[in-house]
Protein backbone atom coordinates (compact mmCIF):
# COMPACT_ATOMS: atom_id res chain seq x y z
CA UNK A 1 0.00 0.00 0.00
CA UNK A 2 1.05 3.61 -0.44
CA UNK A 3 -0.36 6.96 0.65
CA UNK A 4 0.22 10.64 -0.05
CA UNK A 5 -1.33 12.27 3.02
CA UNK A 6 -1.44 11.66 6.74
CA UNK A 7 -4.36 13.21 8.62
CA UNK A 8 -4.55 13.67 12.37
CA UNK A 9 -8.10 14.45 13.47
CA UNK A 10 -8.59 15.66 17.05
CA UNK A 11 -5.90 13.27 18.25
CA UNK A 12 -5.26 13.14 21.98
CA UNK A 13 -2.89 10.87 23.80
CA UNK A 14 -2.53 10.38 27.55
CA UNK A 15 -0.06 8.30 29.56
CA UNK A 16 -1.95 7.51 32.72
CA UNK A 17 -3.06 10.87 34.07
CA UNK A 18 -0.50 12.83 32.06
CA UNK A 19 -1.84 14.28 28.83
CA UNK A 20 0.90 14.31 26.17
CA UNK A 21 -1.19 15.48 23.20
CA UNK A 22 -4.47 17.36 23.26
CA UNK A 23 -6.85 17.40 20.29
CA UNK A 24 -4.19 17.72 17.62
CA UNK A 25 -5.43 18.12 14.06
CA UNK A 26 -2.85 18.09 11.32
CA UNK A 27 -2.41 17.22 7.66
CA UNK A 28 0.92 16.08 6.26
CA UNK A 29 1.37 16.04 2.49
CA UNK A 30 3.71 14.23 0.14
CA UNK A 31 6.63 16.35 -1.02
CA UNK A 32 6.99 18.54 2.04
CA UNK A 33 9.30 18.84 5.01
CA UNK A 34 7.53 19.76 8.23
CA UNK A 35 9.56 21.03 11.18
CA UNK A 36 8.05 20.03 14.49
CA UNK A 37 9.24 22.40 17.19
CA UNK A 38 8.59 22.81 20.86
CA UNK A 39 10.23 22.69 24.27
CA UNK A 40 11.23 19.44 25.99
CA UNK A 41 8.21 17.40 27.00
CA UNK A 42 5.88 19.24 24.62
CA UNK A 43 4.77 16.00 22.95
CA UNK A 44 6.95 15.90 19.82
CA UNK A 45 8.17 12.32 20.31
CA UNK A 46 4.64 11.20 21.20
CA UNK A 47 3.33 12.70 17.96
CA UNK A 48 6.04 10.89 15.99
CA UNK A 49 5.27 7.63 17.83
CA UNK A 50 1.60 7.98 16.91
CA UNK A 51 2.41 8.74 13.26
CA UNK A 52 4.71 5.70 13.24
CA UNK A 53 1.82 3.49 14.50
CA UNK A 54 3.85 2.53 17.58
CA UNK A 55 1.28 4.25 19.80
CA UNK A 56 -2.48 4.39 19.53
CA UNK A 57 -4.38 7.61 20.12
CA UNK A 58 -6.42 7.83 23.33
CA UNK A 59 -9.03 9.61 21.21
CA UNK A 60 -9.25 10.92 17.67
CA UNK A 61 -8.06 9.26 14.48
CA UNK A 62 -5.00 9.09 12.27
CA UNK A 63 -5.54 8.20 8.63
CA UNK A 64 -2.99 7.44 5.93
CA UNK A 65 -5.15 8.36 2.93
CA UNK A 66 -8.05 6.00 3.66
CA UNK A 67 -6.17 3.54 5.86
CA UNK A 68 -5.64 3.44 9.60
CA UNK A 69 -2.84 1.73 11.51
CA UNK A 70 -5.22 -1.14 12.27
CA UNK A 71 -6.41 -1.69 8.69
CA UNK A 72 -3.02 -0.96 7.11
CA UNK A 73 -1.11 -3.43 9.28
CA UNK A 74 2.34 -4.50 8.17
CA UNK A 75 1.81 -3.05 4.67
CA UNK A 76 1.47 0.39 6.23
CA UNK A 77 4.45 -0.11 8.52
CA UNK A 78 6.57 -0.90 5.45
CA UNK A 79 5.93 2.69 4.27
CA UNK A 80 7.14 4.32 7.50
CA UNK A 81 10.71 5.10 8.50
CA UNK A 82 11.45 6.31 12.01
CA UNK A 83 14.64 7.69 13.49
CA UNK A 84 13.97 7.87 17.20
CA UNK A 85 15.64 9.79 19.95
CA UNK A 86 17.49 6.55 20.62
CA UNK A 87 19.29 5.15 17.61
CA UNK A 88 17.49 1.81 17.05
CA UNK A 89 20.74 0.00 16.20
CA UNK A 90 22.59 -2.80 17.99
CA UNK A 91 25.92 -1.58 19.42
CA UNK A 92 27.43 -5.10 19.37
CA UNK A 93 26.87 -5.54 15.62
CA UNK A 94 28.80 -3.75 12.91
CA UNK A 95 27.29 -0.96 10.81
CA UNK A 96 26.91 -3.32 7.84
CA UNK A 97 25.36 -6.09 9.97
CA UNK A 98 22.82 -3.68 11.43
CA UNK A 99 21.73 -2.48 8.01
CA UNK A 100 21.66 -6.03 6.61
CA UNK A 101 19.53 -7.21 9.54
CA UNK A 102 16.92 -4.51 9.04
CA UNK A 103 17.03 -4.92 5.26
CA UNK A 104 16.22 -8.59 5.86
CA UNK A 105 13.28 -7.70 8.12
CA UNK A 106 11.91 -5.44 5.38
CA UNK A 107 12.47 -8.24 2.84
CA UNK A 108 14.43 -5.91 0.56
CA UNK A 109 16.01 -7.32 -2.57
CA UNK A 110 19.74 -7.12 -3.31
CA UNK A 111 20.57 -6.49 0.35
CA UNK A 112 24.32 -6.35 -0.17
CA UNK A 113 24.11 -3.55 -2.76
CA UNK A 114 21.59 -1.59 -0.67
CA UNK A 115 23.77 -1.84 2.42
CA UNK A 116 26.85 -0.72 0.47
CA UNK A 117 24.95 2.25 -0.97
CA UNK A 118 23.60 3.24 2.46
CA UNK A 119 27.07 3.06 4.00
CA UNK A 120 28.43 5.26 1.19
CA UNK A 121 25.62 7.80 1.63
CA UNK A 122 26.21 7.90 5.35
CA UNK A 123 30.00 8.27 4.85
CA UNK A 124 30.67 5.27 7.08
CA UNK A 125 31.82 2.77 4.45
CA UNK A 126 35.37 2.82 5.81
CA UNK A 127 34.09 1.64 9.21
CA UNK A 128 31.50 -0.80 7.86
CA UNK A 129 32.78 -3.81 9.80
CA UNK A 130 33.47 -2.04 13.09
CA UNK A 131 31.04 -2.58 15.97
CA UNK A 132 28.63 0.32 16.28
CA UNK A 133 29.76 0.81 19.88
CA UNK A 134 33.18 1.87 18.56
CA UNK A 135 31.81 4.53 16.19
CA UNK A 136 31.61 8.21 17.09
CA UNK A 137 28.26 9.76 18.04
CA UNK A 138 28.00 11.44 14.65
CA UNK A 139 28.74 8.22 12.77
CA UNK A 140 26.13 6.36 14.80
CA UNK A 141 23.62 9.10 14.06
CA UNK A 142 24.32 8.84 10.33
CA UNK A 143 24.01 5.07 10.50
CA UNK A 144 20.70 5.36 12.35
CA UNK A 145 19.39 7.73 9.68
CA UNK A 146 20.41 5.32 6.91
CA UNK A 147 18.67 2.49 8.78
CA UNK A 148 15.49 4.56 9.01
CA UNK A 149 15.33 5.25 5.27
CA UNK A 150 16.90 2.02 4.02
CA UNK A 151 13.55 0.73 2.75
CA UNK A 152 12.68 4.01 0.97
CA UNK A 153 9.64 4.81 3.13
CA UNK A 154 6.86 7.20 2.12
CA UNK A 155 6.64 8.75 5.59
CA UNK A 156 9.99 9.70 7.15
CA UNK A 157 9.86 10.63 10.84
CA UNK A 158 13.04 12.01 12.34
CA UNK A 159 13.46 12.86 16.01
CA UNK A 160 16.42 15.20 16.59
CA UNK A 161 18.34 13.99 13.50
CA UNK A 162 21.02 16.70 13.76
CA UNK A 163 22.25 15.53 17.17
CA UNK A 164 26.00 14.94 17.20
CA UNK A 165 26.57 15.86 13.55
CA UNK A 166 29.43 18.10 12.43
CA UNK A 167 28.93 20.92 9.93
CA UNK A 168 29.66 18.75 6.90
CA UNK A 169 27.24 16.06 8.07
CA UNK A 170 24.56 18.67 8.80
CA UNK A 171 24.91 19.99 5.25
CA UNK A 172 24.70 16.44 3.88
CA UNK A 173 21.58 15.74 5.95
CA UNK A 174 19.92 18.95 4.77
CA UNK A 175 20.62 17.93 1.18
CA UNK A 176 19.28 14.45 1.91
CA UNK A 177 16.06 15.86 3.35
CA UNK A 178 15.60 18.00 0.25
CA UNK A 179 16.13 14.92 -1.94
CA UNK A 180 13.49 13.01 0.02
CA UNK A 181 11.03 15.88 -0.37
CA UNK A 182 11.71 16.10 -4.12
CA UNK A 183 11.08 12.35 -4.34
CA UNK A 184 7.59 12.90 -2.92
CA UNK A 185 8.25 11.71 0.60
CA UNK A 186 6.47 13.11 3.64
CA UNK A 187 9.22 14.26 6.00
CA UNK A 188 8.61 15.30 9.61
CA UNK A 189 11.59 16.53 11.62
CA UNK A 190 11.26 17.11 15.37
CA UNK A 191 14.13 19.33 16.40
CA UNK A 192 15.43 22.13 18.58
CA UNK A 193 17.93 23.19 15.90
CA UNK A 194 15.82 25.95 14.39
CA UNK A 195 18.64 27.51 12.37
CA UNK A 196 19.54 24.13 10.90
CA UNK A 197 16.04 23.10 9.85
CA UNK A 198 14.93 26.55 8.64
CA UNK A 199 16.62 26.42 5.19
CA UNK A 200 14.89 23.15 4.26
CA UNK A 201 11.55 23.21 6.11
CA UNK A 202 8.44 24.01 4.08
CA UNK A 203 6.46 24.81 7.21
CA UNK A 204 6.91 24.74 10.93
CA UNK A 205 4.56 23.59 13.67
CA UNK A 206 4.86 24.36 17.34
CA UNK A 207 3.83 21.90 20.02
CA UNK A 208 3.28 23.47 23.40
CA UNK A 209 1.95 21.45 26.32
CA UNK A 210 0.48 18.94 23.89
CA UNK A 211 -1.31 21.54 21.78
CA UNK A 212 -0.37 22.25 18.20
CA UNK A 213 0.04 25.65 16.61
CA UNK A 214 1.27 26.69 13.18
CA UNK A 215 4.18 29.09 12.93
CA UNK A 216 3.12 31.27 10.04
CA UNK A 217 5.57 32.31 7.37
CA UNK A 218 6.49 35.97 7.63
CA UNK A 219 9.19 38.42 8.43
CA UNK A 220 12.01 37.46 10.74
CA UNK A 221 13.85 34.22 11.32
CA UNK A 222 12.20 30.99 12.38
CA UNK A 223 13.60 31.45 15.88
CA UNK A 224 12.04 34.94 16.15
CA UNK A 225 8.67 33.67 14.98
CA UNK A 226 8.98 30.66 17.28
CA UNK A 227 9.58 32.97 20.24
CA UNK A 228 6.64 35.18 19.28
CA UNK A 229 4.25 32.23 19.08
CA UNK A 230 5.63 30.81 22.31
CA UNK A 231 5.29 34.11 24.12
CA UNK A 232 1.69 34.46 22.98
CA UNK A 233 0.69 31.17 24.59
CA UNK B 1 8.58 -11.78 4.69
CA UNK B 2 7.64 -15.24 5.86
CA UNK B 3 7.12 -16.10 9.53
CA UNK B 4 10.00 -18.60 9.52
CA UNK B 5 12.40 -16.16 7.84
CA UNK B 6 11.67 -13.51 10.49
CA UNK B 7 12.19 -16.04 13.28
CA UNK B 8 15.51 -17.06 11.76
CA UNK B 9 16.70 -13.45 11.34
CA UNK B 10 15.88 -12.49 14.93
CA UNK B 11 17.37 -15.64 16.42
CA UNK B 12 20.53 -15.38 14.30
CA UNK B 13 20.95 -11.75 15.30
CA UNK B 14 20.62 -12.60 19.01
CA UNK B 15 23.07 -15.48 18.77
CA UNK B 16 25.56 -13.41 16.76
CA UNK B 17 25.53 -10.75 19.48
CA UNK B 18 25.90 -13.42 22.17
CA UNK B 19 28.80 -15.13 20.39
CA UNK B 20 30.59 -11.75 20.34
CA UNK B 21 29.91 -10.74 23.95
CA UNK B 22 29.28 -14.12 25.66
CA UNK B 23 27.83 -12.00 28.40
CA UNK B 24 24.61 -13.93 28.99
CA UNK B 25 26.21 -17.34 28.49
CA UNK B 26 28.97 -16.75 31.01
CA UNK B 27 26.78 -15.16 33.70
CA UNK B 28 24.05 -17.78 33.28
CA UNK B 29 26.48 -20.67 33.26
CA UNK B 30 28.41 -19.35 36.25
CA UNK B 31 25.18 -18.91 38.20
CA UNK B 32 23.90 -22.41 37.33
CA UNK B 33 27.21 -24.08 38.22
CA UNK B 34 27.44 -22.12 41.51
CA UNK B 35 23.87 -23.14 42.31
CA UNK B 36 24.64 -26.85 41.77
CA UNK B 37 27.87 -26.65 43.80
CA UNK B 38 26.18 -24.99 46.79
CA UNK B 39 23.39 -27.58 46.81
CA UNK B 40 25.92 -30.39 46.42
CA UNK B 41 27.59 -29.32 49.66
CA UNK B 42 24.22 -29.27 51.40
CA UNK B 43 22.62 -32.45 50.11
CA UNK B 44 25.47 -34.92 49.61
CA UNK B 45 26.59 -36.71 52.81
CA UNK B 46 29.40 -39.28 52.74
CA UNK B 47 29.10 -39.58 48.99
CA UNK B 48 25.34 -40.24 49.04
CA UNK B 49 22.77 -37.68 47.93
CA UNK B 50 19.30 -37.27 49.39
CA UNK B 51 16.63 -39.02 47.35
CA UNK B 52 15.14 -36.80 44.62
CA UNK B 53 17.53 -33.99 45.51
CA UNK B 54 19.29 -34.10 42.14
CA UNK B 55 15.99 -33.71 40.22
CA UNK B 56 15.01 -30.66 42.27
CA UNK B 57 18.44 -29.06 42.02
CA UNK B 58 18.59 -29.60 38.26
CA UNK B 59 15.33 -27.73 37.74
CA UNK B 60 16.15 -25.01 40.24
CA UNK B 61 19.42 -24.36 38.40
CA UNK B 62 17.54 -24.20 35.07
CA UNK B 63 14.81 -21.91 36.44
CA UNK B 64 17.15 -19.47 38.22
CA UNK B 65 19.70 -19.23 35.45
CA UNK B 66 16.89 -19.05 32.89
CA UNK B 67 15.43 -16.03 34.68
CA UNK B 68 18.83 -14.35 34.50
CA UNK B 69 19.13 -15.07 30.78
CA UNK B 70 15.61 -13.84 30.02
CA UNK B 71 16.16 -10.48 31.70
CA UNK B 72 19.46 -9.87 29.94
CA UNK B 73 18.18 -11.00 26.53
CA UNK B 74 15.63 -8.19 26.50
CA UNK B 75 17.95 -5.60 28.03
CA UNK B 76 19.68 -5.58 24.65
CA UNK B 77 16.47 -4.51 22.94
CA UNK B 78 15.96 -1.77 25.53
CA UNK B 79 19.33 0.00 25.44
CA UNK B 80 18.92 1.62 22.04
CA UNK B 81 15.14 1.07 21.85
CA UNK B 82 15.71 -1.49 19.12
CA UNK B 83 12.50 -3.20 20.22
CA UNK B 84 10.62 -0.24 18.71
CA UNK B 85 12.47 -0.75 15.42
CA UNK B 86 11.51 -4.44 15.49
CA UNK B 87 7.87 -3.57 16.22
CA UNK B 88 7.83 -1.11 13.31
CA UNK B 89 9.15 -3.67 10.83
CA UNK B 90 6.55 -5.11 8.43
CA UNK B 91 6.70 -8.60 9.87
CA UNK B 92 4.34 -10.80 11.84
CA UNK B 93 4.97 -9.63 15.40
CA UNK B 94 4.53 -13.10 16.90
CA UNK B 95 7.53 -14.11 14.76
CA UNK B 96 9.63 -11.64 16.77
CA UNK B 97 8.51 -13.45 19.91
CA UNK B 98 9.39 -16.86 18.52
CA UNK B 99 12.79 -15.60 17.35
CA UNK B 100 13.61 -14.25 20.81
CA UNK B 101 12.30 -17.47 22.41
CA UNK B 102 14.53 -19.67 20.24
CA UNK B 103 17.55 -17.49 21.06
CA UNK B 104 16.91 -17.96 24.78
CA UNK B 105 16.36 -21.71 24.31
CA UNK B 106 19.73 -22.13 22.58
CA UNK B 107 21.43 -20.37 25.51
CA UNK B 108 19.61 -22.51 28.07
CA UNK B 109 20.50 -25.64 26.10
CA UNK B 110 24.17 -24.65 26.34
CA UNK B 111 23.78 -24.24 30.12
CA UNK B 112 22.08 -27.64 30.42
CA UNK B 113 24.85 -29.33 28.45
CA UNK B 114 27.21 -28.35 31.27
CA UNK B 115 24.87 -28.61 34.27
CA UNK B 116 23.32 -32.03 33.57
CA UNK B 117 26.63 -33.99 33.49
CA UNK B 118 27.77 -32.00 36.52
CA UNK B 119 24.72 -33.08 38.50
CA UNK B 120 25.15 -36.67 37.32
CA UNK B 121 28.71 -36.59 38.62
CA UNK B 122 28.18 -34.81 41.93
CA UNK B 123 24.93 -36.56 42.93
CA UNK B 124 25.79 -39.91 41.35
CA UNK B 125 22.56 -39.68 39.40
CA UNK B 126 22.25 -41.97 36.41
CA UNK B 127 20.84 -39.38 34.05
CA UNK B 128 21.79 -41.37 30.95
CA UNK B 129 19.93 -44.57 31.80
CA UNK B 130 16.90 -43.30 29.88
CA UNK B 131 18.67 -40.65 27.84
CA UNK B 132 15.87 -39.97 25.35
CA UNK B 133 13.19 -39.61 27.98
CA UNK B 134 15.44 -37.42 30.11
CA UNK B 135 16.26 -35.25 27.09
CA UNK B 136 12.57 -34.95 26.22
CA UNK B 137 11.76 -33.86 29.79
CA UNK B 138 14.52 -31.25 29.70
CA UNK B 139 13.50 -29.94 26.28
CA UNK B 140 9.77 -29.77 27.09
CA UNK B 141 10.35 -28.21 30.52
CA UNK B 142 12.79 -25.62 29.21
CA UNK B 143 10.43 -24.65 26.39
CA UNK B 144 7.54 -24.19 28.83
CA UNK B 145 9.60 -22.07 31.19
CA UNK B 146 11.18 -19.95 28.44
CA UNK B 147 7.87 -19.48 26.58
CA UNK B 148 6.29 -17.73 29.56
CA UNK B 149 9.53 -16.00 30.50
CA UNK B 150 10.08 -14.55 27.03
CA UNK B 151 6.60 -13.05 27.01
CA UNK B 152 6.97 -11.49 30.46
CA UNK B 153 10.50 -10.24 29.74
CA UNK B 154 9.19 -8.53 26.60
CA UNK B 155 6.25 -7.01 28.48
CA UNK B 156 8.52 -5.69 31.23
CA UNK B 157 11.21 -4.32 28.95
CA UNK B 158 10.27 -0.70 29.75
CA UNK B 159 9.28 -1.27 33.38
CA UNK B 160 11.60 0.41 35.85
CA UNK B 161 11.60 -2.50 38.33
CA UNK B 162 11.67 -5.25 35.71
CA UNK B 163 14.42 -7.20 37.51
CA UNK B 164 12.14 -7.56 40.54
CA UNK B 165 8.91 -8.04 38.63
CA UNK B 166 10.13 -10.76 36.25
CA UNK B 167 10.61 -13.52 38.89
CA UNK B 168 7.51 -12.37 40.78
CA UNK B 169 5.37 -12.84 37.66
CA UNK B 170 7.25 -15.77 36.19
CA UNK B 171 7.60 -18.28 39.01
CA UNK B 172 3.95 -18.58 40.08
CA UNK B 173 2.88 -19.26 36.49
CA UNK B 174 5.70 -21.66 35.68
CA UNK B 175 5.41 -23.62 38.93
CA UNK B 176 3.42 -26.40 37.17
CA UNK B 177 6.22 -26.72 34.60
CA UNK B 178 8.91 -26.91 37.27
CA UNK B 179 6.92 -29.43 39.34
CA UNK B 180 6.29 -31.61 36.28
CA UNK B 181 9.97 -31.41 35.37
CA UNK B 182 11.09 -32.34 38.88
CA UNK B 183 8.64 -35.23 39.26
CA UNK B 184 9.37 -36.58 35.78
CA UNK B 185 13.11 -36.43 36.37
CA UNK B 186 12.75 -37.96 39.84
CA UNK B 187 10.76 -40.87 38.36
CA UNK B 188 13.78 -41.67 36.17
CA UNK B 189 16.37 -41.29 38.93
CA UNK B 190 14.75 -43.20 41.77
CA UNK B 191 15.96 -46.68 42.75
CA UNK B 192 13.09 -48.35 40.86
CA UNK B 193 12.78 -46.39 37.65
CA UNK B 194 9.15 -45.54 36.84
CA UNK B 195 9.10 -44.95 33.08
CA UNK B 196 5.27 -44.72 32.73
CA UNK B 197 5.22 -42.02 35.42
CA UNK B 198 8.01 -40.10 33.65
CA UNK B 199 6.03 -40.33 30.40
CA UNK B 200 2.92 -39.02 32.14
CA UNK B 201 4.82 -35.99 33.43
CA UNK B 202 6.33 -35.49 29.99
CA UNK B 203 2.82 -35.45 28.47
CA UNK B 204 1.84 -32.83 31.00
CA UNK B 205 4.88 -30.72 30.09
CA UNK B 206 4.00 -30.93 26.40
CA UNK B 207 0.45 -29.86 27.26
CA UNK B 208 1.80 -26.85 29.21
CA UNK B 209 4.07 -25.97 26.29
CA UNK B 210 1.19 -25.96 23.82
CA UNK B 211 -0.99 -23.85 26.13
CA UNK B 212 1.73 -21.33 27.04
CA UNK B 213 3.02 -20.87 23.49
CA UNK B 214 -0.49 -20.49 22.10
CA UNK B 215 -1.35 -17.83 24.68
CA UNK B 216 1.97 -16.04 24.16
CA UNK B 217 1.53 -15.91 20.37
CA UNK B 218 -2.00 -14.62 20.87
CA UNK B 219 -1.20 -11.83 23.32
CA UNK B 220 2.30 -10.76 22.20
CA UNK B 221 1.16 -8.18 19.65
CA UNK B 222 -1.50 -6.50 21.83
CA UNK B 223 0.74 -6.22 24.88
CA UNK B 224 3.69 -4.92 22.89
CA UNK B 225 1.82 -2.35 20.79
CA UNK B 226 1.43 0.12 23.65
Amino acid sequence: MDFTTVNFTEVSRAFGRRRALHRVSLRLNAGEIVALLGPNGAGKSTLLGLAATLLEPSSGAIRYDNQTARTGGSGLRRCIGLLGHDLFVYPELSAAENLAFFAGLYALDDISARVDAALERGAIAARRDDPVSSLSRGMRQRLALERAVLHDPRLVLLDEPFTGLDDAAVGALQARLATLRDAGRIVVVATHDLETIEPVADRALLLWNGRLETIERGAGSLRERYRMVGAAR
Amino acid sequence: MSFAATVWLVMRKDLRIEIRSREILYTTLFFAVACVLVFAFGFVREGRALEDASAGILWIAIAFSGTLALGRAFDRERHNETLRALMLAPVARPALYVGKLLGVLVLLAAVEIVVVPMIALMFQANLLAHAWLMSALLVAGTIGFAAVGTLFAAMLVRARSRDVLLPILLYPITIPVIIAGVRGTAALLQAEVDVPMARAWLSMLVFFDVVFITIALWVFEPVMTE
